[in-house]
């Protein structure tokens, strides 16, 4: 799963963070908050809006916003248009976008290997 | 936990005893037991807290398609349209809440607040607790003649031809703390912002003006975070190996404890599982927030900017600060429901060698076939959730070849006739379709769909009432 590259390793983003889809009509938010305060600086520096709205791309938000919160080692992730209309429009049997935080978390990140400690799961 | 107390006891020396606030349910359709442990805890809590010291229990079951569909039942049966698990919600609390002095705020009046209140008069009758002091709160509901040139003038073309089904303001919690301090002991209403069930026993406890911004908005962060219910105690937060959660099938609801000065901490049912810590507390925080300096709402505009969360000594408490609030929105959010035609589903199941590719085939024959009709395919245990209705991200993965996958297909069309043609397509998949489908299962469901605008304040007018026993009967 780690694909080493010189002191940096990568890791799936679960295991630096976790979050929460929320939904209100046809936009997504998406918190991603750090397991631990020293992991926050380097996925502020990575999961740039351009990534992550490559990693939507199949669902091509018209936007997407990220809004800092580094006193909760979090950020807020705010896609525009990717629930196909919203809860009452999309056919998706999950109209709400619920599960999209897991298509976010599993973007990769790199991690130097002295914070690798610092990291959740196996 | 020593100094917090002293300094906020020094600084506050003449401010009421903070307010307790319990949430047992977080939508129409939550677990029905969770009440009793809350106001269980409720009960322990005053008992053993300062004199002045008040509870609250609420429940938040309303959602943008939850009040539409009220209002359909509420066209069958002008006693109907109010919250359907009302009585299995209430009834095993209300007595005991009464007589304990717990004070009950909850939306689950839903489109007939008024109903709601006979129902629940009803049941304290048979209950044999005396006869409670019941409030409505009014002024939401759109849907009726009088708001429709309104509504009309604000939405525009989109609303020619359309068939409205509900139409409401998300109003906040002035009529709820005016409701308090007339004496209610009950506040059934319908379509109030989430947070206001939390922020109205504030105003009313503490004696806030509408324009203390920063005390509003931190009981609005407060209520934000007791409205989804179990949401902040562990519920929808457990991922085995990195997220456990203790008891998760017997998770607590929050209990939220304010402050004079909006400040709070969040803590859940005694005797329940799950679990408050830090991380379940950011994850509810931003939950359904876009711009976090700017969470509107009717009675203020919250900001989280700056907030921070701290886990207290001991277990399952965590201390929320850093929120700030700025001036309301000079105008209410309303959400019009209009009828929208028809969804139609149809599934199917391979199993064994190939079933992947021969589900594959059976929606490409489905495609050929309901032409007209834009279908969106999902491959249930390859790819369901995720994937986009146009089916991009499908296209994007290939057959690996999976041995046991559901096929489901789904369109939406203006007439019923034309929804009809997906079902009886997948169901003639049994005959005309791949080798070894079956378990087909077909559904046609009425959609309602959703419009919103901005209604200026003046022009919604709010109000409570405290029914007396004529309306009440």
């Amino acid at each position: 799963m780690n694909a080493s590259t010189g002191d940096m390793i990568e890791v799936p983003l679960y295991r630096a963070a976790h979050g929460r889809t929320g939904d209100k009509g046809d936009r997504s938010n998406i918190s991603v908050i750090a397991w631990h305060p020293d992991l926050y600086a380097l996925l502020a520096e990575q999961l740039t809006p351009e990534r992550v709205s490559m990693q939507f791309r199949h669902r091509a938000p018209a936007r997407v916003q990220r809004f800092l919160l580094p006193r909760l080692h979090a950020m807020n992730f705010v896609l525009d248009a990717v629930l196909d209309g919203g809860v009452n429009d999309a056919l998706n049997l999950d109209a709400h976008g619920k599960a999209l935080s897991f298509l976010l978390l599993d973007m990769p990140i790199r991690v130097p290997r002295a914070l690798v400690p610092l990291l959740a799961g196996p | 936990m020593m100094a917090g107390c002293l300094k906020s006891a020094s600084m506050n020396a003449n401010a009421p005893p903070s307010l307790l606030i319990g949430c047992a349910a977080g939508f129409s359709g939550d677990r029905t037991d969770a009440a009793g442990p809350v106001v269980d805890t409720l009960i322990a809590r005053l008992a053993g807290g300062p004199a002045g010291q008040r509870a609250f229990l609420i429940f938040e079951t309303l959602a943008e398609r939850t009040l539409a569909l009220a209002q359909l039942r509420r066209r069958d049966n002008p006693d109907a349209g109010y919250e359907p698990l009302l009585d299995a919600m209430l009834r095993p609390v209300l007595a005991r809440s009464l007589a304990h002095g717990i004070r009950i705020v909850s939306n689950f009046g839903a489109a007939n607040p008024r109903a709601a209140a006979r129902h629940i008069a009803r049941m304290a009758r048979e209950l044999g607790a005396d006869a409670p002091r019941i409030a409505v709160v009014e002024g939401d509901d759109l849907s009726g003649p009088a708001h429709r040139a309104l509504l009309h003038e604000t939405l525009g073309a989109q609303m020619e031809g359309l068939r409205i089904v509900s139409a409401n303001a998300y109003i906040g919690a002035e009529p709820i703390a005016a409701a308090l301090d007339a004496g209610a002991q009950i506040v059934v209403c319908g379509r109030v912002a989430d947070p206001s069930l939390a922020v109205g026993p504030a105003m009313s406890h503490f004696g806030w003006r509408a324009d203390d911004w920063h005390r509003l908005g931190r009981a609005t962060m407060a209520g934000h975070l007791l409205e989804c219910g179990a949401q902040v105690c562990g519920g929808y937060f457990a991922d085995p190996g990195y997220k456990d959660v203790p008891g998760l099938d017997n998770v607590g609801f929050p209990i939220a404890e304010i402050d004079a000065d909006g400040q709070c901490t969040i803590g859940k049912a005694d005797g329940t599982g799950g679990l408050v810590s830090e991380a379940t507390v950011k994850e509810q925080l931003l939950y359904e927030v876009h711009d976090p300096s700017a969470y509107l709402t009717p009675d203020v505009v919250a900001d989280i900017a700056e907030a921070e969360v701290r886990a207290l000594p001991g277990s399952n408490r965590v201390e929320l600060s850093g929120v700030r609030g700025h001036a309301r929105p000079s105008h209410y959010k309303v959400n019009v429901c209009h009828e929208g035609g028809w969804l139609a589903e149809g599934e199917i199941s391979y199993a064994g060698p190939r079933a992947e590719a021969r589900a594959r085939l059976a929606a490409e024959v489905l495609r050929k076939r309901l032409d007209g009709l834009a279908l969106r395919v999902d491959l249930i245990g390859a790819l369901s959730i995720l994937g986009d209705d146009a089916g991009r991200m499908l296209a994007d993965t290939p057959d690996t070849g999976l041995r046991d996958v559901r096929l489901r297909v789904a369109a939406t069309h203006a007439e019923r006739a034309q929804a009809e043609r997906l079902a009886r397509e997948v169901m003639a998949l049994y005959t005309c379709g791949p080798a070894g489908g079956g378990g087909v299962r077909t559904a046609l469901t009425p959609r309602l769909n959703t419009l919103s605008c901005l209604l200026p304040r003046e022009a919604v007018p709010v109000r409570f009432e405290l029914l007396g026993a004529e309306a009440l009967a």
